[in-house]
């Protein structure tokens, strides 16, 4: 917790009050530009902007959601990750995290937002719910949204961790009873990170938080506001299964001995082709793994709406408006069957309908062939 | 009765037979390649994946024909603006009086077979038959959703500006599952299009008489003497 009154401390400072050496701190320094795909050269930059720069005071809102993206944050790479961002950010407001509890956390809330207006990054956990006025969610007597909002008001910038905050989730899934809202949907005057993933992974929060903090703006984002660096590839593009499927060698069912040969869970339904994340790079839980790595495919769960777009172990295309069991193929199938059915219908009926004419024309064809002469 | 006179008439160039038939090829191999693409079959081959691409293949022929296909296109766009009158874009205008007189026309004696008893001779149309012609613009809009979809899949994996151009598609219709959906969709309309098309091209040559499927190879189709103005004199080839 800031307290008000103090100067607050740069991240150098508290890291180096926490016990790490400075050498923790450089070794720090460097994963980090690793993780944000940085050259080299520019650590001395990371370094350099965390030995000057202030504590950034952040709050941490949670709404519709079930903090795996908390948790996939204090298990990111790096103990300092966890002991800085988290403890010693300044983290100044997260239900998971904070010590204060009641209305004293709700009072440290209020301060910082009261003293640091317009500087604070509003980190958001989960999606808001509109439907009848906000009440599936209240948080001190509150409606998300209205916490929402106020927050936001004096945000510098809003990041929406996971894909309840940046999509929706599963509460957003058809048929959406507490219409589960993104957060980009509610505030459009603000600058929005969205870092979607069921949860994301804990280096990239790690890396988008620390580019926040090193370089004082937003890394640089895609037309969907997700930072490039970390979505710009499908997780198919950077699949250590991926040359299987270059080769056309797919996995058939999950017990084939192929599956653990590292053959392509394409047909088993891996959204790997349509996700875009940095799983196949980044990997999981210190690098040790991935889905994909695991023998199961991706579920595309970074990706908008993914608990609607079909089933996990199966490559269909469902056909808006048709019933759950009709893929594309089966209608189209279907559509032709008929069609052709139709198209020799037609045929037949118009040589009956216009047989005078067809008779006329052969008859007189049939005279003039009577007639060459030569 | 008289068989009546006709008259040859050159009313597909070379450029527009060129890129129709252009089009048979490289939308066949994009569908074929397209439902391997979306339901591979199962490979029996023990070899290392280090040594075999035969899905890279099928994947590189896809692209390589939705090249083709694309810049065909262009091409055929061009030809509108230089083209005989058939080929003009004026011929596809669809908000003309005579276009849907002659729609309604069709309607009735070609897909309601109905008959006429004083049939005009001038609601057989040289170049395509206004039904027809709204169909081509249906088409039209459907290429143009299977090459911005296309290349919306492809920009991520290409290093080129020109698919790049096309990476707004999916932001806008949510992700890369719906750009897939829609690409899918789009394949089986132009397989019920074909349908209907090759169909309806025996139908005119069968029931009419004057060309319709050879037109598409030499360009000539057959017109009534009585409606081809006599010219003075052909025009002097420069």
């Amino acid at each position: 917790m800031s307290t008000n009154n103090e100067k607050r401390d740069t991240y150098y400072e508290s890291i180096i009050k926490q016990g790490y050496s400075r050498r923790d701190f450089m070794k720090f320094s460097t994963y980090m530009a690793a993780f944000m795909g940085l050259e080299s050269s520019m650590v001395g930059q990371i370094a350099q902007s965390l030995e000057n720069t202030p504590r950034l005071p952040v709050i941490w809102e949670h709404y519709q959601e079930c903090t795996c993206c908390s948790e996939s944050f204090i298990r990111s790479n790096h103990p300092i990750v966890a002991d800085i961002i988290l403890d010693r950010i300044s983290l100044d407001y997260s239900l998971t995290l904070m010590a204060a509890s009641g209305h004293q956390a709700e009072a440290a809330k209020h301060d910082t937002m009261k003293k640091y207006h317009g500087e604070y990054i509003l980190c958001v956990e989960g999606s808001i719910p509109l439907g009848d006025d906000g009440n599936y969610c209240c948080i001190a007597g509150k409606s998300a949204k209205e916490t929402f909002l106020e927050a936001a008001a004096g945000a510098k910038a809003i990041i929406a961790w996971g894909s309840c905050a940046s999509n929706g989730c599963v509460q957003a899934a058809k048929p959406n009873p507490t219409e589960a809202t993104p957060i980009h949907k509610i505030v459009k005057n603000k600058p929005i990170i969205r870092v979607p993933g069921c949860p994301p992974i804990g280096e990239v929060m790690a890396g988008v938080i620390m580019h926040v903090v090193a370089f004082g703006r937003l890394p640089k984002l895609d037309r969907l506001g997700r930072p490039k660096a970390f979505y710009g590839k499908r997780v198919h593009d950077t699949c250590y299964r991926r040359p299987y499927y270059d080769a056309g060698l797919f996995a058939e069912t999950f017990d084939d001995v192929n599956s653990k040969k590292g053959y392509c869970l394409y047909k088993l339904g891996c959204k790997g082709p349509m996700t875009y994340n940095a799983c196949g790079s980044m990997k999981w839980n210190n690098g040790v793994s991935f889905p994909i790595q695991s023998g199961h495919g991706c579920i595309g769960c970074s990706e908008e709406d993914f608990w609607d777009n079909g089933p996990f172990y199966e490559r269909t295309t469902k056909v808006p408006g048709f019933s759950v069991e009709s893929n594309a193929d089966t209608v189209g199938k279907v559509a032709a069957g008929v069609l052709a059915g139709g198209v020799a219908v037609h045929a037949v009926a118009a040589n009956i309908s216009k047989r005078k004419e067809l008779m006329d024309r052969i008859n007189r064809g049939k005279t003039n062939e009577k007639n060459i002469d030569s | 009765m008289e068989t009546k006179n006709f008259k040859r008439v050159m009313v597909w160039e070379l450029p527009v037979r060129f890129f129709h038939w252009i089009n048979v090829l490289t939308i066949t191999t994009l569908a074929l390649t397209g439902f391997l693409i979306a339901n591979p079959p199962a490979l029996q081959s023990s070899a290392e994946a280090t040594n075999l691409h035969s899905f890279g293949i099928v994947r590189f022929i896809h692209f390589t024909a939705a090249y083709i296909f694309f810049f065909n296109a262009i091409l055929r766009f061009y030809w509108a603006f230089v083209g005989n009158k058939y080929a003009s874009w004026k011929a596809f205008w669809p908000f003309s009086n005579k276009l849907w007189n002659n729609f309604w026309h069709v309607l009735k004696i070609d897909v309601m077979l109905l008959n006429e008893d004083h049939p005009d001779v001038k609601n057989i149309s040289v170049g395509h038959n206004s039904v027809a012609t709204l169909s081509y613009l249906a088409l039209f809009f459907l290429a143009a959703i299977q090459i911005f979809t296309g290349f919306a899949l492809f920009a991520d994996t290409s290093g080129w500006w020109l698919p790049k151009l096309f990476s707004w598609v999916t932001p806008l219709l949510g992700s890369d599952f719906m750009v897939r959906t829609i690409h899918h969709i789009s394949t089986w309309i132009f397989i019920l299009f074909s349908l209907i098309h090759i169909y309806l091209v025996f139908y005119h040559d069968w029931l009419e008489g004057r060309g319709v499927v050879s037109s598409m190879f030499g360009g000539y189709k057959f017109v009534r003497e009585d409606r081809v103005i006599k010219s003075k004199k052909l025009p002097k080839k420069k």
